[in-house]
């Protein structure tokens, strides 16, 4: 991971290894998620579907996607995905952010700093797979963090405690992609399309999963990107911008570009599968 | 094998859906395909069970009906279920399995009408699937392969329950897989500790430890009568007057003498003719032949079948006492949706609840380890734990009669209470009590051999003897080793009995005592072990506690008798229940179809409630199969859960989930809102339609089939309408356990 800006001495980087083929949907990492960081319920109404989250919300930083397969013997299969930020290496999300409150921490995760966020959005409208969201009220983004206050204090993430069957492990990133190939070997006979998402995707993500299919089955984007505004922000504005004009118009270029002006608000109905039919979920995790 | 397609069903190599309330027909094929394919283990079969056994010769099976039954009281004499006897009063038998009157003969001349085809059309199964499940489950029917089963109640809440779990255990029998490392017939209990409630007789008729309670009849006048019925002439069981003597020393104490029966007259007498379960209280109530209750931790109003009827039940009661974390529906029936409060004279108590964390004791897990669990918080307000209101309870009811010599108030006055004299009970006094010791050292007991019937010896429930010995309460062991790799933990908490973790793990070893095979080795005899100044010559040895005789060897008389609670000493494919002694597939009592297997649709020997407010529904008017459900997401009633609002986000209301062809026909769109009716109520839910619910071929019709969970009530975050309106007050032919898991209903759209 080239972009981890470490700043300690020998910090391993480390990751979350989430196995599909080990996840009944329990969604108790829903649940620890939010004891462990206070985050209070957010009923939804029931939507047809036992994914009752739609979307990522400021007091939802996980959910498990439940997406119906139909197979070409006319069989079915029910794929579980445990979803939130992936904490990418090329992550859009730091490249944007203007106050430096989003960074990649010694471990190699994305940390979103509460106390430096002014509610600009730009991370918001800009996060390859749409899952920042902006705080209206408190006017903050929000994200999952990677429980670095646990992982500091030598503990294992909360989601990756409370996993029952052993879907959701942390450790090393290296050690998490050895047990990711390990697996993927034994699957391979029985799920030919399986695969290990995460090793090389956006520079290597702080969340591997071992899918056993195509990952849009999983809701994922099979090739995802940093939005080319934001190349053109990263590349060419700010480093012209930093040499040639004043604060004022880099931000209003900024505004312009990474979408300020639309105050972070993120077309939600865009991200929202349909929940309808026999597609539960349907929800994916890819910018709109 | 589920109805539903679940999120279980999601992670199985193979999953094989089957209508509700075909298990027989399922198991029962099954049967017939080991038998057909020789795939059964035949040494198991011939020496561990009782197939080589012949059976009396007015043993029959006819058209559904095995012999001695009487359609007037719905009742088989079972004169005939029994084994031919030689002139030696030992029963015949015929070791080459060729006599027509064997056991394995009966057996297999019985199922054998269970061909793939009949199967598959009762069970709608495709017969391609099953074949599939067939071949591979039968093929652990080898020495060197093991599989299990695993159930829960989508197996028991029929009214062919105990059939069903029979029907595991005969297929387990002919494959080897019972006493063996990855065998055995496992139920996964609907709560944590159900199989603590089962073993501390928390049954009607049960006392601790799996004995009857006396009905109040002449034979059972007094203890030697009781002593006399209940025990078996061969088997372990010869020792129960050791164990019931000492549970009586252990209820009534120094009362209990040799001069008064050990205090045999105390104890409570059943009327023999009446039924005291669950379904059958529920009718009394209604009847107005109850005047009060108790609800510890149970939301009746939710989880009983029929709750239309139960909460009209609960109505007519004079006073109600809630033990409960939150007031439940069961606490607060009388403001329901469409209860008249005013017309309800019902006085309710709800008294606070401490829950599992707020209080220290032990829970029993369905693998019969007892595991103590400490105290992490206290609970808050003027929560108690269930023990202590019933300590309390205890002392103020005795207070009360204190002064009284009158007989009737001495079964109160003589109980043993030794769990201390002030407000806080003293629960570890209640496990060594439960354990046994010795009453003239007060010396706590080892073993339950130790138990005596002369008076001599206190204990509780005789099946966990030893688990409180001297040296500490084992419910507190907590060493992870698992030094044989099977998985027998030995040194974490305490397995009864006797610390077992595989039950008649002598099976799982040939008659000379060698593992039949190296990988499902668990105890074998060593000609070497014991001590010879004990006279031991040999002892059996292994990775798990000897679930026999440790000194009998393979040789000595009963030394390949494995399965020693049965007096013959082998297992039983062969054995009784209400129904007869082979499970027979009979239709649910409301079903789609006529049973195709016979011109008997129900369990002859079903009880069936003649009351108001228990209509039975017929096909025409309710044509779809329904069952009903847990999620993952809430426990039982809801009680601890939909109070909780991280959990009530998760599942926040009553849906129904339906296939895609049954929406189409109703015109029901996916999160709409649709009414469920049966022949008892209604329930509103919103529709989840999903492809992992099809219609089934059922005997040539198709036939749709729909579920949905019933942990939902008016109380709490999570509220939804309950489903339990829908299901009937009928139950099981020999435990009346209701059948919530196979019914009929309709459903349309609401606009």
């Amino acid at each position: 991971m080239a972009a981890v800006k470490s700043t300690a001495v020998a910090t391993k980087p480390k990751a979350i290894y989430v196995d599909t083929s080990k996840c009944t949907g329990c969604r108790g990492c829903e649940v620890a998620c939010k004891q462990w960081n206070s985050l209070p319920a957010d009923p939804q109404p029931f939507a047809g579907s036992y994914q009752t989250k739609r979307d990522f919300a400021p007091n939802t930083y996980t959910f498990v996607r439940m997406n119906e397969v139909a197979t070409s013997d006319g069989e079915v299969r029910w794929l579980f995905r445990k979803s939130q930020c992936m904490h990418c290496t090329d992550a859009a999300c730091v490249e944007v952010c203007p106050k430096n409150a989003i960074h990649h921490t010694d471990y190699g995760t994305v940390y979103r700093d509460a106390d430096k966020c002014i509610g600009c959005g730009y991370c918001v409208n800009n996060c390859t797979f749409g899952i920042t969201k902006l705080d209206e009220v408190a006017h903050k983004a929000t994200k999952c963090n990677f429980c670095l206050d646990r992982v500091e204090a030598g503990l294992e993430p909360a989601c990756a405690k409370t996993c029952s069957t052993g879907a959701i492990q942390f450790g090393d990133r290296e050690q998490m992609l050895k047990l990711a190939h390990q697996r993927l070997a034994a699957l391979k006979p029985g799920f030919p399309e399986a695969r290990i998402y995460g090793e090389q995707e956006l520079g290597g993500t702080g969340f591997i999963y071992l899918l056993t299919d195509r990952p849009e089955k999983f809701g994922l984007p099979e090739n995802p990107v940093v939005p080319w505004t934001v190349k053109i922000w990263q590349h060419v504005v700010r480093p012209a911008g930093e040499v040639m004009l004043g604060g004022t118009v880099l931000a209003l270029l900024a505004a312009a570009l990474l979408g300020a002006g639309k105050t972070g608000k993120v077309d939600k109905a865009a991200r929202t599968g349909s929940g309808t039919g026999s597609n539960e979920g349907g929800a994916t995790d890819a910018k709109s | 094998m589920d109805p539903r397609f679940t999120r279980t069903s999601s992670q199985a190599d193979l999953y094989a859906p089957l209508r509700p309330g075909t298990d027989i027909a399922f198991i029962g094929g099954l049967i017939n395909y080991a038998l057909e394919n020789n795939l059964y283990f035949r040494d198991y079969v011939v020496n561990y069970t009782n197939a080589a056994f012949l059976v009396d010769e007015g043993y029959s099976f006819h058209d559904g009906l095995f012999d001695g039954y009487d359609p007037q009281t719905k009742k088989y004499d079972g004169k005939s279920w029994k084994y031919a006897m030689g002139l030696d009063e030992k029963p015949l038998k015929d070791p080459t399995l060729t006599h027509p009157r064997t056991v394995f003969r009966l057996l297999k001349k019985h199922y054998s009408r269970y061909t793939v085809e009949k199967v598959c059309a009762i069970t709608g199964t495709s017969k391609e699937v099953y074949l599939e499940v067939a071949k591979a489950y039968c093929a652990t029917g080898r020495p060197d392969k093991s599989g299990t089963i695993m159930y829960a109640m989508g197996a028991t809440q029929h009214t062919v329950g105990s059939q069903n779990v029979r029907s595991y255990a005969i297929l387990q029998l002919l494959l080897g897989n019972i006493g063996v490392p990855g065998g055995g017939v496992n139920a996964l209990r609907g709560e944590s500790n159900v199989q603590g409630s089962t073993d501390m007789g928390l049954l009607f008729d049960q006392a601790p430890g799996y004995m009857a309670l006396p009905p109040a009849a002449p034979e059972y006048a007094n203890l030697k009568g009781y002593l006399d019925k209940e025990t078996p002439k061969a088997g372990f069981w010869t020792n129960k007057p050791k164990f019931f003597v000492s549970f009586l020393k252990a209820m009534y104490g120094e009362a209990a003498t040799p001069g008064n029966q050990f205090g045999y007259a105390y104890l409570p007498k059943r009327d023999p003719k009446k039924n005291y379960s669950y379904i059958s209280l529920f009718e009394d109530m209604y009847d107005g032949q109850i005047r009060g209750a108790f609800f510890f931790g149970q939301n009746s109003a939710i989880s009983g079948p029929n709750s239309n009827k139960e909460n009209s039940a609960l109505d007519k009661l004079e006073w109600v006492v809630i033990s409960d974390l939150w007031e439940t529906e069961t606490a607060a029936f009388w403001k329901r949706p469409g209860a008249k409060p005013a017309e309800i004279a019902t006085e309710v108590f709800l008294l606070p609840a401490a829950a599992s964390f707020e209080k220290e004791g032990s829970i029993t897990n369905s693998g019969r380890w007892i595991q103590w669990r400490w105290k992490a918080v206290n609970p808050p307000g003027e929560a108690r734990s269930d023990l202590w209101i019933l300590h309390n309870l205890h002392r103020r009811i005795r207070a009360r009669y204190a002064a009284s010599h009158a007989t009737k108030d001495q079964p109160l006055l003589n109980l043993s209470w030794q769990y201390g004299l002030g407000e806080e009970p003293d629960i570890e006094a209640i496990a060594r009590e439960i354990s046994g010791y010795d009453t003239r050292t007060g010396q706590q007991l080892t073993t339950f051999l130790n138990l005596a019937d002369d008076g001599t010896t206190v204990g509780g429930n005789w099946i966990l003897g030893g688990m409180y010995p001297p040296e500490g309460n084992k419910a507190k062991s907590r060493n992870t080793a698992d030094k044989g790799g099977i998985g027998s933990y030995l040194g974490w908490a305490f397995a009864w009995p006797a610390n077992r973790r595989i039950l008649y793990n002598r099976s799982s070893a040939d008659l000379h005592g060698k593992p039949w095979s190296n990988d499902k080795k668990v105890i074998w005899w060593d000609p070497v072990a014991g001590d010879p100044l004990k006279n031991e010559h040999g002892k059996w040895v292994g990775l798990d506690v000897p679930d026999f005789k440790p000194t009998v060897s393979p040789s000595d008389a009963g030394g390949s008798n494995p399965f020693i609670m049965r007096p013959e000493g082998v297992a039983g494919l062969f054995s009784k229940l209400n129904e007869g002694p082979f499970p027979e597939h009979y239709e649910p009592f409301e079903s789609p179809t006529a049973n195709s297997l016979s011109t008997v649709n129900l369990n002859p020997v079903v009880k069936i409630f003649k009351s108001p407010m228990n209509e039975r529904g017929d096909a025409e008017k309710f044509p779809i199969v329904v069952t009903t459900f847990r999620l993952s997401e809430h426990m039982q009633g809801g009680g601890m859960t939909r109070n909780l609002p991280w959990l009530a986000e998760l599942m926040p209301e009553l849906f129904v989930e339906i296939s895609p062809t049954l929406a189409k026909a109703r015109g029901i769109i996916p999160g709409q809102d649709v009414v469920v009716a049966s022949a008892r109520g209604e329930v509103k839910a919103k529709a989840l339609v999903t492809n992992r619910w099809k219609p089934l071929m059922i005997n040539g019709k198709e036939v749709e089939q729909i579920g949905l969970p019933w942990h939902f009530g008016f109380m709490g975050i999570a509220t939804g309408d309950v489903a339990n309106k829908l299901t009937p007050h009928v139950g099981d032919g020999n435990t009346l356990i209701p059948e919530y898991k196979a019914f009929l209903c309709n459903i349309r759209g609401v606009k």
